[in-house]
């Protein structure tokens, strides 16, 4: 950074300033991190930090001036290019200000240049490890907006890979948790049966991530032969293989000393900050939008929402360890009870006419140009809909105007929400212990800037 | 710690090194992909030599990327390229943008276009990633095995 840009945030600190003298008020919290998150160095961002609130008024007699250091964007333990700002006094962490849009994609903003068919593309790549649950609210709530009603079997299969998205999610965040306390040989476990789980992705939807498989109406493609087998082969395997994690972690003492008791906030905080998933539900809030709101057919499913009591890391990696086995369990249970029929709705106006027909009928050709060339078109109105994802409530708010194109995609991202609990949650607490929570929180930060 | 904790924890090393490795020797062996599986583009022709695009634009409506571009030409009597009337004079994919979602394919009338299994696509050049027509034509440089009925890898 040239001087010329310092000058242009110095410049921007002082209008904070000058505005809040001007009001008579104290610097608010953002015109705080503005003057301090843009310095170039540590000791900048302190004397801009300094600057900018009345440290004497506060300063208690016997006590010393916080160390400002920077943590990330480029670090790896902060889940991809999450910059923390911290305030040390030692080891002990007074606050922190994390700054966020180092990944961000302007994902949103394109969807409203697509039309509703392509922007399915787009948004599976917002949270790169749940990308099923990104579609799958994005689809819900086209289809709402259209009144469009999802086939059955559609309806399962959502359920089944979503579940199995579910498992992945939560096996990437053990396995990289476990690499920032120190515990590599969980990473190399967990990722074992991740790829086995991506070889199932890529069988039926054509891709290991970012997969386009929900389509509105239904699903791309029904399932391929031999896929429900190797599925029914690795749920099978699943129990016995979280059996192998949970005898690496859960008893072992230093993985217990790193979490337990790290990162606690009460209930109600949590609710406050609109936190869900697993980090609610270890706090002992029974919160499970697959129990309290059924959608895609999740009233027909017989599991049970693992909920915890204190709310530290340690109950989060629990109750993580236990959506692994519930999941298994619905995927059971949607192998099963698989119903037979269409895997996509029937409607020639939104979906894609069938290959064969292509070649056969005049209308379908028609139907088929006029899709791909124009898109449909989305009755005028709002939508929401919110799918609970492996971190928690991922929804998503469709506007449109009547055209072929969204005038707005907005997510509601669990990453971004939940990452309001980590200020809360760090204050006071070891520095150490902050890479334990960042972990427990299980930020994606391609959900975050999307 | 006791000596049992011990001699457990050499018990599992040893019994790790004698299972078969779940990892590949990636250059020499490759791994194999599901008949699904998206990778080079390719496009077709009949068994007359005749290409199977007629250059409509459809794949470049559908592109989510913008990565395709086509120009079309009229077919003449002299120059008869593909089966329609029109074929595509220029017919462009820059594999930089591309994301691999497949709706070129999906959009194809005539499976002029398909997704092949190839999935060793980079270059030292970004500008040896805008593929040709030519390029496209030909069958890929670097094959993808195919993954055989319930074959782990």
């Amino acid at each position: 950074m040239g001087t010329e840009g310092i000058d242009i945030f110095t410049a921007e600190a002082r209008e904070a300033r000058e505005a809040a003298t001007r009001e008579g008020r104290e610097l608010a919290e953002t015109e705080r991190v503005v003057a301090g998150a843009e310095a170039a160095t540590p000791q900048e961002a302190l004397a801009r930090t300094r600057e900018g609130e009345d440290i004497a008024a506060r300063a208690l007699p016997g006590s010393r001036d916080p160390m400002i250091i920077n943590l990330g964007p480029q670090h790896p333990s902060t889940h991809g290019v999450l910059r923390l700002i911290t305030e040390l006094d030692g080891e002990i962490v007074r606050d922190v200000h994390p700054v966020i849009g180092y990944l961000h994609t302007g994902i949103e903003k394109q969807c409203e240049n697509k039309t509703f068919w392509q922007a399915i593309t787009l948004v599976t790549r917002m949270d790169y490890l749940s990308p099923f649950f990104n579609i799958h609210a994005y689809t819900a709530s086209v289809e709402k907006l259209l009144g469009l009603e999802v086939p059955e079997r559609a309806k399962w299969l959502r359920v089944m890979i979503s579940e199995l998205n579910r498992i992945t999610s939560h096996l990437v965040w053990l396995g990289t948790s476990g690499l920032e306390l120190g515990a590599i040989t969980v990473f190399f476990y967990t990722y074992r049966e991740r790829d086995r789980a991506l070889d199932l992705f890529e069988m039926i939807s054509g891709e290991r991530m970012n997969n386009r498989y929900f389509q509105v109406g239904g699903c791309a493609d029904d399932v391929p032969p031999g896929f429900l087998g190797l599925l029914k082969r690795f749920v099978d395997e699943m129990p016995s293989r979280v059996d192998e994690y949970e005898g690496m972690l859960s008893a072992n003492p230093i993985w217990i000393e790193r979490t337990r008791g790290v990162g606690v906030l009460p209930a109600d905080e949590l609710i406050d900050l609109g936190i869900t998933g697993p980090a609610l539900r270890a706090a002992g809030v029974d919160l499970d939008l697959r129990k309290a709101r059924p959608y895609s057919g999740y009233e027909h499913f017989d599991f049970t929402v693992p909920v915890g009591g204190n709310g530290d890391a340690y109950d989060r990696y629990l109750i993580r360890l236990r959506e692994i086995r519930e999941s298994t369990r619905i995927i059971q249970q949607c192998l099963d009870g698989l119903p037979e029929g269409p895997h996509i709705a029937d409607d020639r106006k939104v979906v894609l006419p069938p290959r064969p027909e292509l070649a056969t009928s005049m209308e379908a050709l028609i139907h088929h140009f006029k899709l791909v060339t124009e898109g449909f078109r989305v009755p005028e109105g709002e939508a929401y809909t919110a799918v609970e994802s492996p971190r928690g409530e991922i929804g998503c708010y469709v506007v449109a105007d009547g055209g072929p194109k969204p005038v707005r995609v907005h997510m509601r991202d669990a990453s971004f929400v939940n990452l309001q609990a980590l200020r809360p949650m760090a204050k006071d607490a070891y520095l150490a212990d902050l890479i334990a929570m960042i972990g427990s929180l299980d930020n994606v930060m391609g959900g975050v800037d999307r | 710690m006791s000596i049992q904790d011990q001699l457990k924890g050499f018990g599992i090393t040893f019994r790790t090194m004698l299972s078969k490795p779940l990892t590949l020797g990636y250059p020499e062996r490759k791994t194999p992909v599901f008949p699904r599986f998206r990778g080079r583009h390719r496009l077709w022709t009949y068994d007359n030599g005749l290409e199977k695009c007629v250059g409509c634009s459809l794949c470049v409506a559908a592109c989510p990327a913008d990565c395709i571009r086509v120009v079309a030409e009229e077919n003449t009597p002299q120059l008869r390229v593909s089966a329609g009337e029109r074929f595509a004079r220029i017919y462009e994919i820059n594999m930089a943008r591309c994301i691999f979602c497949g709706y070129c394919e999906v959009a194809c009338p005539f499976d002029a276009i398909t997704l092949e299994h190839s999935y060793e696509l980079s270059e030292r050049d970004r500008r040896e990633l805008v593929y040709t027509k030519d390029m496209l034509l030909a069958p890929a440089p670097k094959q993808a095995p195919l993954r055989a009925e319930g074959q782990r890898v």
